[in-house]
């Protein structure tokens, strides 16, 4: 925090060296004479992680906008088939159906996984500074993904699951989590709630740390209780973590992948976890329909750009309330 | 500002040198020196036979030697299209019927017409049926190393329980209407949480403990292990022949079939789809929880092996309105075209499709070598064992009582879309006519797609 403080102030000094009457105009021109100094270190500085942005992003990208405007079977040459992957992709029914089935995903998964954090961060902001606390809330994070879907495959099944069992003892009857369409999406979306809401609550735990403590003393001095204190100064201030979580939530969560692949029903029953990235996989991977795939591949980054875009904007996310 | 750029770019290229100059020095000579062949597989409990036919190989020929690479049937076609995509394939590996038209279509792999004629294999050595499932547009991509069929596992201990004979299963019936004899027993086997059978009156369908039988319901296109041999017995056909594009799905032999196997659900006798376990039949077998179920010979090792948590038994299919029918499928092992090894990998390839290589897999018994004789030697070596699979062996030479993988291109296309339109029937959400119909248009569909 003393960093990012020193360094906007820098700026705010550098900005304000300058001759009186310019100040408005001549802002922008300034920071970049006063960021040229430094240019060519940064540049050296950055040039491996920019070599490793182009060759493992950039390139790939640039190569994935051209495939979209191919039809490529990954063996044969592509060949250009103009905008007719985009034609078909704007009637094709099992794209709009992995859409709908990853925003009811990300709905779910979002709002379970952020609800519970905050509120898990919140009591151990309040109640413990426990190091072991911390670390057994990433427990489930640091297992793989792949374990976690099997975990929960096993315990979950119609059949021998454990937790039908549980169910049937205690008088109900026995679901299918992952074979009733309209249990099978809340359950991948829960399962993965369960295994990253204690990593962001960490994220939040950290956002709340930030906080100068004075602002709760003197809430606490000005007679607001818990749940005051929360809404009227935990939450707002903590605005930038929590536009930085959502931002990578909802991007991490658009990419849901493992959980769906370990099901053996393979984006079923009738398509109801037929993910978007799922989807994509399958197309190019298990049907090597590669320039459809990518064409789906680069509408996908469209939206996610464009949903980034309106939550920093919403979130004002650059901007802080501390500053 | 201009220097600042040129030396970021210096530093680019820089960077990006080490890479490129590892990129070229992978490179290697066809010359006839030792070479090392590789060769893909996707069944790890079928390593272990091939491992010593390879060195049977290498024992025979000391300059070639043969690395088998193992990938989980889950990923091994992906594994092996992006490798060659990527010019780094195995030299061999083990094909599919219903991936090899794409990679002819690729030129992928390599044709063996020539080899085969000049070399003077005797193709009638193997099961009758097999080898020529290899042949695209008169051209040979394989010869046959394996063969396998579909039979009736049942539950030795239940089926006595019963008061039913092993033998009797010998001339079990079906139909599509009542299920002829094959219902009956499934519905005897069926047991409710106090003690009544299916037949029984007092049978209380919404509380079973066993399961008569257990569906595969995520079968595919070719519902191999499930509806599709019992179709066919009805009358059905996948495809007038091989590589045509007039699938068949909305039949109503078909129809007739899909209703009649999701109604054994509705009647009680089997899991529905929502409460089927997602873990495998073979799990729900073994933990006592159904009494028997249809299996392709391939996975009678997870039956009659020692993993086994039951005693199992196996039978022949039912015999439908056509007679008994059963799918057949054979694997056979091809040549990348890509390999700079073609001559080295040729004598791999007959090396295992001949009778020396595939009596030492016969011994191993796991799968059925295509070699009628290996074959045999199979049998007795399970026999031996203590596995009686005579069944699958017999529904193989049973004549007409088999019929061939659909081949054609989109297959994996084709069999997202049939499952999810019978997931649909199997869900009670659809009817058999009106999903089979929806398949079958966008089947039809995509053999006109870019």
């Amino acid at each position: 925090m003393a960093g990012i403080t020193g360094s906007s102030l820098a700026v705010a000094t550098a900005a304000h060296e300058g001759p009186p009457e310019a100040v408005g105009a001549a802002r922008p021109g300034r920071r970049r004479a006063a960021r040229r100094g430094d240019g060519r270190i940064a540049s050296l500085f950055l040039a491996p992680a920019l070599v490793g942005f182009a060759l493992f992003y950039l390139y790939p990208t640039i190569r994935g906008v051209y495939f979209s405007f191919t039809d490529y079977d990954l063996l044969s040459p592509p060949h250009s088939v103009g905008a007719a992957n985009y034609r078909y992709l704007w009637r094709d029914p099992l794209f709009w159906n992995a859409l709908r089935v990853t925003l009811q995903y990300v709905v779910i998964n979002i709002v379970s996984q952020t609800v519970l954090a905050l509120g898990l961060a919140w009591l151990m902001f309040r109640l413990t500074r426990s190091v072991l606390v911390r670390v057994l809330f990433l427990v489930p994070w640091l297992v793989p993904n792949v374990a976690v879907g099997l975990l929960w495959l096993w315990l979950l099944d119609a059949n021998l699951g454990f937790v039908n069992h549980l169910i049937t003892d205690l008088g109900g009857s026995s679901q299918g989590f992952f074979t009733t369409p309209s249990l099978a999406m809340p359950t991948i979306a829960v399962i993965n709630t369960w295994q990253y809401t204690g990593y962001t609550a960490l994220l939040f735990y950290a956002g709340m740390l930030q906080i100068p403590g004075t602002l709760f003393e003197s809430a606490r001095l000005d007679g607001a209780g818990e749940v005051r204190t929360f809404t009227r100064i935990t939450l707002p201030l903590l605005r930038p973590i929590m536009a930085l979580v959502l931002v990578v939530s909802l991007i991490g969560s658009f990419q849901i992948f493992d959980t769906v692949s370990i099901d053996p029903a393979q984006g079923g029953p009738v398509n109801a976890t037929r993910v978007i990235y799922y989807y994509i996989y399958q197309l190019a991977f298990t049907q090597f329909r590669m320039g459809y795939a990518s064409a789906v591949a680069v509408t996908l980054v469209l939206i996610l750009g464009v949903l980034t875009f309106l939550q920093l904007r919403l979130l004002r996310a650059s901007r802080s309330d501390l500053a | 500002m201009r220097r600042t750029r040129t030396r970021l770019a210096v530093a680019l290229i820089a960077a990006a040198t080490p890479i490129a100059a590892a990129g070229c020095s992978s490179g290697g000579s066809a010359s006839a020196g030792p070479v090392t062949l590789s060769y893909a597989l996707w069944d790890q409990t079928q390593q272990a036979g091939y491992q010593a036919c390879a060195d049977a190989f290498t024992a025979q020929d000391p300059n070639i030697k043969i690395k088998i690479t193992q990938a989980a049937w889950s990923n091994y076609w992906q594994n092996l299209t992006t490798e060659m995509t990527a010019g780094d394939a195995p030299d061999v590996f083990t094909d599919h019927v219903a991936y090899y038209p794409q990679f002819v279509a690729d030129n992928q792999i390599m044709d063996l017409t020539a080899d085969v004629t000049s070399a003077q294999v005797n193709l009638g050595q193997y099961q009758p049926g097999l080898a020529d499932m290899w042949v695209d547009g008169g051209k040979r991509y394989g010869l046959p190393k394996d063969w396998d069929t579909e039979g009736l596992v049942y539950n030795t201990k239940m089926l006595t329980a019963a008061g039913v004979s092993p033998s009797s299963l010998d001339s079990l019936t079906w139909n599509p209407t009542d299920g002829g004899t094959f219902e009956q027993l499934i519905a005897k086997l069926t047991i409710d949480e106090n003690g009544n059978n299916g037949l029984s009156p007092k049978f209380d369908k919404s509380h079973v403990k066993v399961y008569g039988y257990v569906p595969t319901y995520d079968d595919g296109n070719t519902g191999q292990s499930s509806w599709g041999d019992l179709a066919v017995e009805n009358g059905f056909s996948f495809l007038p022949k091989p590589f045509s594009t007039a699938y068949n799905y909305a039949s109503p032999a078909l129809e007739q079939t899909v209703t009649w196997y999701a109604s054994l659900a509705q009647k009680g006798y089997a899991p529905p789809y929502q409460k089927n376990s997602t873990l495998g039949v073979n799990a729900v077998l073994d933990a006592g929880q159904g009494a028997m179920t249809q299996i392709g010979s391939y996975n009678v090792s997870s039956y009659a092996g020692p993993t086994a948590k039951q005693s199992y038994g196996f039978a022949e299919l039912p015999i439908g309105p056509d007679g008994r029918k059963t799918l057949i499928n054979d694997l056979s092992d091809a040549i990348w075209s890509g390999t700079k090894y073609p001559t080295q990998a040729w004598k791999w390839i007959s090396f295992l499709a001949s009778p020396a290589c595939q009596d030492i897999v016969a011994t191993k018994g796991v799968i059925f070598p295509a070699i009628t004789e290996a074959t045999k030697k199979a049998e007795t070596a399970r026999i031996a064992a203590g596995q009686n699979i005579t069944p699958f062996v017999q529904e193989a030479q049973a004549p007409g009582g088999t019929f061939i993988y659909p081949i054609s291109q989109h297959e994996s296309q084709i069999s997202t879309e049939v499952q999810s339109q019978l997931d649909a029937v199997w869900l009670g959400q659809a009817s058999a006519a009106s999903a089979l119909e929806t398949a079958q248009s966008a089947v039809s569909g995509y053999m006109s797609q870019p």
